[in-house]
């Protein structure tokens, strides 16, 4: 495998905590960090930061799901970098599913935000990694997409999209040397879940980017991160849908 | 959501404050949040007492605006967001031959955590207090974002470096990092009889960084006997890597009683071979050696632990023997017993340091301890000397004034930053700081 030093990585949705602790680490290994999102005032500082801890090189983009007419100047702003070319997606949104009872149409930006958006980036990455012969995506998913839950079930329903979308590119990319990692985090203690009740076992953004590190390394496919999520979901997901039905959990 | 609202305690988890934290990740959000208008900032809280709670009403919490902001390599002028961690400035800047002038006992303290309580460290003797260091801060009071530091807007910096957060949001902070060798310490550690050679030993070591642990439970001929450190940077030498471990539980009350905290002391006395030794360690394992166990405050149990530290002048040296004596003899201290030599380095109204001797002793939260932390507190007055804010969680009103002369000064600066008194704390209340005499 390359060394991470000559690697690039775009990093989707990189003012997240998640996103920042993994744009560190990559930092710190000296590859260049692409940190693309909404907020450029703080992208720039972020960029600032993760120059200052070891990367070749890190530069702020614009990147917003619901305009997907700005992906090509990403796409084209990789390509101009030697070396492999890695993507991770750490966009999505997660309205409060009373929100989205009161107005529907939240389902279409949600699902924008944390499926297709991303899927559509991807898209066009996918034959630039292909022309090089390999590198990797990690797709951030969620536990919610496992199972459709009374309390997040669109937000669910999105990731799930994205997981079988994810499990398709591996697929692809697999033919041509790259790799897809899709990563399930439980619930890690991010802006998204600060004082939300019925949090528990919360993990802190730093463990879940070393687990995505060391995944990205052993080329795993699917990870649970913290990896005591794979059991709980397991549970949860033989759970007889006519009992389900009947749960609020 | 953007306000959790929580119990939250300060490191010595004897006192706790209920109310909303808010914490934001970008400084947008923080703005958003001081929008209508200012509140208390707070850290990693690892100030032992109240300095970082406000019961029943709003505080945010700073961690997670950490990011590093621009590094000279030439002049080693580093600024930071506020949130940014001692512990992963020293880690990232010392393979490249920096570091924070000044560091206290614990790597998880913020910048602005630093700020507010002007903190000193082991080379305090040469180097003074963490402000000292500080070249400027950009920082949102009552007005807005100010720029202060030494020279520019100096009053409202002297009422910040150690000001416990009162005067505004400290945003950015530029630190003058200072060179070291390298990110390894060679640390000379040597076993010291008693109280008098003690304290010839401090006054006359010339170590760069300098440290003496003291058994807070031997009495008689050997009160005061311990082990003094000194170190220095150096390089090129391996150290083992450090595992971090967390205590999984909260230890049961007896685990710190006397017999065998004075069994552990005897251990950890003799461990040094009586003719002294030379050791190598990481850089975090001199400066920060507890942090290797995470939570370790929880070893006190539920109802926590409290730790005394004052500070008096040179020429009260034997009414400090008196505390040592005191303390020894109740038989509650616990193993963590610091004594220090400073020198005269402060920055701001309210900074700690003053030449002299500080000693720091950890006590579980037990009734005895409380009331002889209290008679600690009249004989440190009596002496001339300090409570330092970061550890105290018990003292009362009266004796502030005298502790420090300057806090009239502190307070005009004070109301002139923050006049509707948005920034108070359940410390500043407390100890009336910012009640007009």
């Amino acid at each position: 495998m390359t060394k991470t030093a000559n690697q690039t990585w775009i990093i989707l949705g990189a003012t997240s905590s998640m996103a920042r602790a993994f744009a560190r680490k990559q930092a710190a290994e000296g590859a260049a960090v692409l940190l693309a999102g909404r907020d450029m005032d703080d992208l720039k500082l972020l960029a600032e930061d993760c120059r200052l801890r070891g990367a070749r090189l890190a530069e702020a983009l614009a990147f917003d799901a619901r305009r997907p007419e700005g992906f090509d100047a990403l796409v084209a702003r990789m390509e101009a970098e030697d070396g492999l070319l890695n993507a991770a997606v750490f966009v999505g949104s997660m309205p409060p599913q009373a929100e989205i009872d009161a107005d529907p149409s939240l389902i279409d930006g949600t699902i924008t935000d944390s499926f297709t958006g991303p899927a559509r980036f991807l898209q066009l990455l996918a034959p630039r990694m292909e022309a090089r012969g390999g590198g990797t995506v990690v797709g951030v998913g969620s536990v919610a997409g496992d199972r459709g839950r009374l309390g997040n079930y669109v937000y669910g329903a999105a990731k799930a999209g994205f997981h079988t979308y994810l499990s398709g590119l591996r697929n692809r990319l697999t033919r041509a040397g790259g790799h897809v990692v899709t990563v399930k985090p439980g619930f890690v203690d991010t802006s998204m879940t600060w004082g939300l009740p019925g949090m528990f076992l919360v993990a802190a953004p730093e463990k879940v980017a070393d687990d995505i590190a060391r995944a990205v390394r052993k080329r795993r496919n699917v990870i649970y991160t913290p990896f005591f999520w794979r059991f709980i979901m397991l549970i949860i997901i033989h759970v007889p849908e006519m009992i389900f039905k009947k749960m609020k959990i | 959501m953007i306000w959790k609202d929580t119990t939250y305690t300060g490191w010595g988890r004897a006192l706790a404050a209920k109310g909303g934290l808010a914490r934001p990740e970008r400084q947008a959000a923080l703005a958003s949040l001081l929008a209508d208008g200012l509140l208390p900032a707070i850290g990693n809280r690892r100030s032992y007492g109240d300095a970082a709670l406000n019961t029943d009403g709003r505080a945010i919490d700073m961690t997670r605006l950490d990011r590093f902001l621009s590094f000279d390599t030439e002049s080693g002028v580093l600024e930071v967001e506020a949130g940014a961690m001692i512990g992963d400035i020293a880690q990232r800047f010392a393979p490249l031959g920096w570091l924070p002038a000044v560091m206290p006992g614990t790597g998880f303290a913020t910048v602005g955590g630093c700020i507010a309580q002007d903190v000193h460290g082991k080379n305090h003797h040469h180097m003074g207090s963490f402000c000292q260091h500080v070249i400027s801060i950009r920082i949102r009071t009552h007005k807005g974002v100010q720029e202060a530091g030494p020279e520019k807007n100096a009053d409202l910096f002297r009422a910040t470096a150690g000001g416990l957060g009162q005067t505004g949001v400290i945003l950015y902070a530029k630190l003058q990092l200072i060179p070291c060798k390298g990110d390894v310490m060679v640390v000379t550690e040597r076993r010291i009889a008693g109280w008098e050679d003690f304290l010839a030993h401090l006054d006359r070591s010339e170590a760069t960084y300098t440290v003496g642990w003291i058994d807070a439970t031997a009495t008689g001929a050997s009160l005061g006997r311990g082990i003094l450190e000194e170190g220095e940077t150096g390089a090129g030498l391996v150290p083992k890597r450090i595992r971090y471990r967390k205590v999984p539980f909260e230890a049961p009350h007896f685990a710190l009683s006397a017999p065998i905290v004075r069994a552990f002391n005897q251990l950890y006395y003799r461990r040094v071979p009586a003719s002294g030794r030379t050791v190598v360690k990481p850089i975090s394992d001199f400066f920060f050696p507890l942090d290797k166990i995470h939570d370790w405050n929880r070893l006190y149990g539920k109802r926590g632990f409290h730790q005394f530290q004052c500070v008096v002048p040179i020429a009260s040296a034997p009414a400090l023997r008196e505390m040592m004596e005191k303390i020894a003899t109740s038989g509650l201290a616990s193993p963590l017993a610091v004594l220090k030599r400073m020198g005269p380095g402060r920055a701001g109204h309210l900074s700690f340091p003053m030449e002299g001797y500080t000693l720091a002793v950890d006590f579980p939260n037990r009734a005895e301890a409380r009331e002889l932390i209290g008679r600690l507190e009249g004989m440190t007055v009596s002496a001339g000397g300090r409570l330092y804010f970061a550890k105290d969680a018990l003292a009362g009103p009266e004796s502030m004034a005298a502790m420090y002369p300057e806090l009239s000064q502190w307070r005009k600066q004070v109301t002139k930053a923050d006049p509707e008194g948005r920034l108070a704390t359940d410390m500043v209340r407390r100890l009336k700081l910012r009640d007009e005499a």
